[in-house]
């Protein structure tokens, strides 16, 4: 810079100058950010917002500013003002990139998000290798609470098993189980691979059979050829393990068909229901939660939602809002921020009110949340408008049993956290 | 009997395969012909041909509630067709003579523009949309089933292909296209300008894609990144009938949906986008200039 300066005239010098003092002040910004670091506490979040994840991705980040917002007016983390990091991921390797950004330079206290479980594996490799907790609220591979399980990765999200159980008693109790005939359609990627290996093992285990098992590449938009199989075949119910637009256009061109058998799927999110539009949505499908439910938190925060975005939050903005307020709450409650005591605060079964008719836990065994799901069921013409377009199940498991009968077991899904 | 009455059905169900098929190439065909045409006169690869098809189906989201799908179906491609004259004059026109790398760049960057517009206008959600009340049902001949939305479908687009080869080979309009394909100079130097006929075969293009996003938007879901989802089948299309082709994009069209249906049908659904790459690859080394191409010196 100096050796510049000597070298150019003196008419360009003030041009130098003020260049000079623009890159110092850039220069100096990080030194800057370090500084303030003392006085907030910082999360990191994220989610697909791009590609077509996006959608959902779009809620979570809606949620997770809501979150915040909410928490900083009663005071913040531990009396500092709560900031919220919000990245798009990408793909695995660009989330795990930016996780370790967050944690290396923005020095974040915790980890939210995630969609892909694929991502969800590379931060949580992140979250290990730095100490750093990490809540994954979308990504429901079994795998990532068994084979691929961490000390530092918790969920909200609920696993495939779970999704799996609580369709699958719906299905029981509607007949459409033992001796049916079933029509798979499988996205063909490895969260399609791994639902499917849990639909199956339900499915041969309470007597139904698959009277075809198909694969679906991820870019057909076009389902009529397997309508028309479908029609061809004849089955009890049609199972839809899709996902993303997919499952919007399935419903979409099913509807166009006419076709009357039943649907299912054990993957769903609401944004493709409302997506589907009330004329042609149909079938019964699990969720991790959804915005009708009959309880005071559940109607508080749809209220917020509402109120900030002019549309009510899927189920993708629950898991996105319920990590950032357990981690602000349980930071407040230790008042620390250190990995270790919240791992260990939350392995001895604390308890967090997740807007359901009872308290959830993280299991201690795979860190998953144990709380209760619902189905939901097209409702057609008799819906009132464009969002509630679906009638819902009780609670699954019922007031009187445990919240662990519709998860993966030990034998199912064996978790070892690596020491 | 019950062996007879089985071969009847699964006759039936191949002959199902084969109509549904070709329909399924119909929507390809939309947008391959104006892609062909554009790159064809003005040696654009317009890689912003799906964002115009996606525009169609949101322009049919937002007016189909005022003034029905009907009306949506007449004025949004007519709205399209009047946004991709005025990219044509803004932009295009300034790129027909450049390196064909540099309208490679300039239409990959409005396709992601328009992507994010459309993000930023409606949001990222899909929006919903049905069929239409008086559309919806089954048309039933005998064993045939099929969706009376679809057949609708084919007639529209089959009424547009056949209006543009009336166009392009029995008006002066078309002889003068035509002639610029073949030979631009020629034509300049016999004191016709083709600018003005650029502008029209640009119009025509992007407002096909815009009619394809209207008749698609009750079937497909509609999100802003749709238009990636069709872009790249459609240029297969292209590619495999060759450029310039009038017929052969129409071919190609048919055949891709043909062999996709036919995988689905013979039980590899798994393989059914595959197929089409794999038919692409063959012609590239088999016949590089497509199924149908036609010499074009100028691009050889």
């Amino acid at each position: 810079m100096s050796d510049k300066t000597a070298s150019s005239s003196s008419a360009v010098s003030r041009r130098t100058l003020l260049g000079g003092a623009a890159a110092a002040a850039l220069i100096a910004r990080p030194a800057m950010l370090t500084a303030q670091t003392a006085d907030v506490i910082r999360f990191g979040h994220l989610t697909p917002r791009t590609g077509f994840l996006g959608p959902l991705g779009e809620f979570a980040v809606m949620a997770a500013d809501l979150a915040v917002e909410e928490i900083n007016a009663k005071g913040g983390v531990m009396g500092r003002k709560l900031e919220i990091l919000k990245e798009d991921s990408v793909n695995p390797q660009t989330a795990s990139t930016k996780a370790e950004r967050m944690v290396e330079r923005d020095k974040v206290s915790a980890i939210i998000g995630e969609i892909s479980s694929a991502a969800c594996l590379t931060i949580a490799q992140v979250a290990q290798r730095t100490k750093t907790l990490y809540i994954n609220t979308g990504g429901n591979s079994d795998a990532l609470r068994g084979p691929n399980c961490n000390k530092y990765m918790f969920h909200v999200e609920s696993q495939n098993s779970m999704y799996v159980k609580s369709c699958g008693r719906s299905l029981m109790q509607q007949g459409l189980v033992r001796g049916k005939k079933w029509f798979s359609l499988t996205a063909d990627y490895a969260f399609g691979h791994d639902l499917l290996k849990v639909a199956k093992r339900f499915m041969e285990g309470n007597g139904g059979q698959f009277v075809a098992d198909k694969l679906v590449p991820t870019d057909l938009t076009d389902f009529s050829a397997m309508l028309l199989e479908i029609r061809n075949a004849r089955p009890d119910l049609v199972v839809c393990n899709l996902a993303g637009n997919q499952i919007t256009n399935f419903l979409k061109q099913y509807s166009e068909f006419g076709l009357q058998f039943q649907v299912a799927g054990f993957g769903f999110d609401t944004a493709l229901a409302w997506a589907a539009g009330k004329d042609n949505f149909s079938g019964t499908w699990p969720v991790v939660w959804h915005h009708l439910i009959d309880t005071p938190n559940t109607k508080k925060f749809v209220q917020a939602f509402t109120a900030k975005y002019r549309k009510p939050p899927e189920n993708q903005a629950w898991g996105d809002y319920l990590a950032v307020k357990i981690f602000a709450d349980t930071m407040n409650e230790l008042k620390t921020t250190d990995s270790a005591k919240m791992i260990e605060h939350w392995e001895k079964g604390a308890k967090f009110d997740v807007m359901k008719t009872r308290e959830g836990y993280f299991r201690a065994s795979d860190h998953q949340m144990m709380h209760e799901m619902y189905t939901v069921q097209g409702l057609g013409a008799a819906s009132k408008n464009q969002w509630d377009i679906f009638s819902s199940s009780p609670a699954v498991p019922g007031p009187g049993e445990s919240l662990e009968v519709i998860a993966a077991t030990a034998e199912e899904n064996e978790c070892k956290f690596a020491a | 009997m019950a062996a007879r009455e089985a071969d009847r059905s699964l006759s039936t169900l191949f002959l199902q395969h084969l109509a549904n098929g070709l329909l399924d190439g119909v929507y390809y065909l939309l947008i391959a012909l104006g892609l062909s045409m554009i790159f064809s006169l003005g040696g654009i690869v317009n890689l912003a041909h799906g964002a115009f098809y996606a525009i169609g189906a949101y322009l049919t989201v937002t007016l189909g509630p005022h003034i029905g799908f009907g009306g949506a179906l007449l004025v949004s491609p007519v709205i399209v067709a009047l946004l991709g004259v005025i990219f044509e004059r803004v932009l295009f026109q300034r790129f027909y003579r450049a390196d064909p790398i540099l309208s490679l760049l300039l239409t990959f960057g409005l396709a992601l523009v328009a992507e994010q517009t459309l993000r930023m206008i409606f949001g990222a959600p899909p929006l919903s949309y049905s069929i239409p009340p008086w559309l919806r049902g089954q048309i039933i001949l005998g064993d045939f089933i099929y969706s009376r939305y679809r057949a609708t479908l084919i007639v529209i687009a089959a009424c547009c292909v056949a209006a543009l080869w009336l166009l392009l080979n029995r008006t002066a309009f078309g002889r003068v296209v035509r002639a610029g394909v073949q030979n631009p100079d020629m034509v300049g130097a016999l004191g016709i300008s083709l600018s003005p006929y650029m502008m029209m075969v640009a119009g025509i293009g992007i407002g096909l894609a815009g009619l394809a996003g209207v008749l698609l938007a009750p079937i497909y879901s509609i999100h802003p990144a749709m238009g990636q989802e069709i872009i790249t089948p459609a240029f297969v299309v292209v590619v495999i009938g060759g450029l310039g082709s009038f017929w052969g994009v129409v071919a190609a069209a048919l055949l891709v949906g043909l062999v996709k249906g036919a995988t689905i049908g013979l039980g590899y659904p798994q393989w059914s986008t595959a197929v089409i790459y794999l038919m692409m690859l063959l012609v590239l080394l088999f016949r590089p200039r497509g199924l149908f191409g036609e010499r074009i010196q100028r691009f050889e």
